[in-house]
């Protein structure tokens, strides 16, 4: 097997008093999709927003193609090639969407006219070209969504992180959520993303970390974790408190 | 649609060249010196926003302490003329350049502060180099300099005779800063510094290095702003530190932006064209009574514009165009 794209070695960040994520050790090959699940509170964004830079870890360590990037800002990761989203989308209000996507494209080249070039093509594949002149704040919730995916593919990245691109759609926005992602990783582009609703991403996944309370619960293939009886009693327990 | 968008950007170019000629013929229907320094004010104020809105409005760092490039500028191109007699052209970029230098320095501590808390920094900063001008003999003091008066010349850049040099200075001057801002639209940096703007979280996700692009927008705007006080040093003739420093110029040189419509294209010059003459006629309609009825008429003017339009009046032509092209 050939060495992981991203690898995390030991990842701790404590907030305060609280442990977020605790010794997580976590593997991403190249070209796979990984759904990182797990219930509320489990440590997905705090690993996730480590990864990409938001904010370093309070111990541990990250590899990305091999370099140690652990200390690098997270506009050095996203030229290395790292692309994420928001949950919460963060559009540039004051611009349109192509112009959006166009500000992610510039991390590769320095020409604006190259950069909408690009941003043009990005927008098509993301089915969002017919909106391209719009104001980024007029457009609908799933559109949001699927401009944040475009902005963070216009970088050209090698890994796409993304956090919960997919939740609160409904099932047929969800399901062109599905095939937008499946055509991005045929594109070549390895894909860890974050999800609170199992069922959505358990088909599309090849692969599954579940955290619970800050660690690594179980790994492996989809159609495994979900009969994990660890896991199945982290989000049943999590249900009972919740309800 | 890029054949579209590259035909707006040519759209306004094209506008843009239309109102220099019109306004490079005013003067020969208006003799009126009067209305000839009121003209050359407008213009001057529309660059010098220009400026400011390189940083305040695409960058969104709002500066106002800008009095400090503005006097610095007048200083440093009057100082050299009258100590050393370099002529104010050199003296501008002399100025140009400190200016960017400074906003260097000022802004690697200072962009570590964010919203408010940059903008007061700014303020105190301006108030103290208005205080160092004041005890700093060798610049004249609270006296300040006198340019000597010499013959009509464009090397020296003083005119007693005629107002006209120096209205096409500030055209070429206005037009300058707006083409420079014309270009940003549509550049990497431009780019950049709205993302900035908009979410900075979200800009260094995708690559954009916040600090740097802040660095960049506040030494571009310190240069012109300079090059706008050296100007003005040499259309006045005599500078003190009140009169080229003062808090006043930090709000005289945002607030055409502000009015306008802050971050965009024609916003400081369309805010100039009206606050300045305004401001101008007020003051000699009313100023004289010492009543104050010319400020309460400009700040209830400015109060008006912001209430029905806080995102400037560029933004009633925007939605005409969006209207037209709906229909």
């Amino acid at each position: 097997m050939s060495a992981p794209l991203l690898e995390t070695l030991g990842l701790t960040r404590r907030f305060g008093g609280l442990v977020a994520a605790s010794g997580v050790s976590i593997q991403v090959r190249q070209g796979e999709i990984l759904g990182l699940i797990g219930p509320n509170g489990a440590g997905k964004s705090t690993l996730f927003n480590m990864i990409a830079g938001l904010y370093p870890p309070s111990d541990g360590r990250i590899l990305f193609a091999g370099e140690d990037i652990t200390r690098f800002s997270a506009p050095r990761r996203c030229a290395l090639g790292i692309a994420r989203t928001f949950q919460v989308v963060r559009s540039f209000d004051s611009m349109s969407v192509a112009e959006n996507v166009i500000v992610g494209a510039l991390v590769r080249t320095p020409s604006a006219a190259e950069a909408r070039r690009k941003a043009f093509r990005v927008l098509e594949l993301t089915g969002l070209a017919r909106r391209a002149d719009a104001a980024a704040v007029e457009l609908t919730p799933p559109e949001k969504r699927r401009l944040e995916i475009a902005r963070a593919l216009a970088t050209e990245p090698k890994l796409l992180l993304l956090d919960e691109a997919l939740t609160g759609l409904t099932p047929s926005e969800a399901q062109e959520g599905v095939e937008l992602v499946r055509r991005i990783r045929a594109g070549g582009v390895t894909i860890v993303m974050v999800e609170h609703v199992m069922e959505v991403v358990m088909p599309l996944v090849d692969r599954a970390v579940v955290l619970d309370l800050g660690k690594v619960l179980a790994e492996g293939l989809p159609q495994e974790v979900v009969r994990d009886e660890k896991v199945i009693g982290a989000y049943l327990g999590d249900r009972h408190r919740a309800a | 649609m890029r054949g579209a968008f590259a035909r707006r950007r040519l759209g306004q170019l094209a506008l843009a060249a239309f109102i220099a000629i019109v306004v490079a013929l005013l003067p020969l229907a208006v003799h009126d010196v009067y209305l000839q320094n009121v003209l050359v004010l407008t213009l001057m104020y529309a660059a010098l926003s220009q400026s400011w809105n390189i940083l305040g409005g695409y960058c969104g760092q709002i500066s106002l302490g800008h009095a400090i490039y503005f006097g610095l500028g007048a200083y440093a191109s009057t100082l050299l003329y009258t100590h050393a007699g370099v002529t104010p052209w050199v003296g501008m970029l002399a100025g140009g350049a400190i200016a960017a230098a400074l906003a260097l320095v000022l802004g690697y501590p200072f962009f570590r502060l964010r919203g408010h808390y940059f903008t007061i920094a700014t303020i105190v900063v301006a108030e103290a180099g208005l205080l160092l001008m004041l005890n700093w003999d060798y610049a004249g003091g609270a006296q300040g300099i006198q340019i000597p008066y010499g013959p009509d010349s464009w090397l020296h850049l003083q005119f007693a005779r005629s107002k006209l040099p120096y209205i096409y200075f500030a055209l070429g001057l206005a037009c300058l800063t707006w083409l420079v801002t014309w270009l940003i639209e549509d550049s990497k940096w431009g780019y950049w510094w709205r993302a900035v703007k908009d979410n900075a979280e979200a800009a260094e996700s995708l690559g954009v290095i916040v600090f740097r692009s802040k660095m960049a927008a506040a030494a571009l705007s310190a240069f012109f702003t300079a090059i706008g006080g050296s100007f003005y040093a040499a259309f006045v003739s005599y500078i003190d530190p009140d009169s080229v420093m003062g808090f006043q110029f930090s709000l005289l040189i945002a607030l055409p932006a502000v009015l306008g419509g802050v971050g965009t294209l024609w916003g400081p010059a369309l805010g100039a064209a009206i606050l300045i003459p305004m401001t101008e006629l007020t003051r000699s309609y009313f100023g004289g009574s010492g009543s104050g009825l010319d400020l309460i008429i400009y700040g209830v003017l400015i109060m008006v514009i912001s209430l029905a339009r806080p995102e400037g009046l560029t933004s009633l032509f925007v939605r005409r165009r969006g209207a037209a092209a709906s229909a």
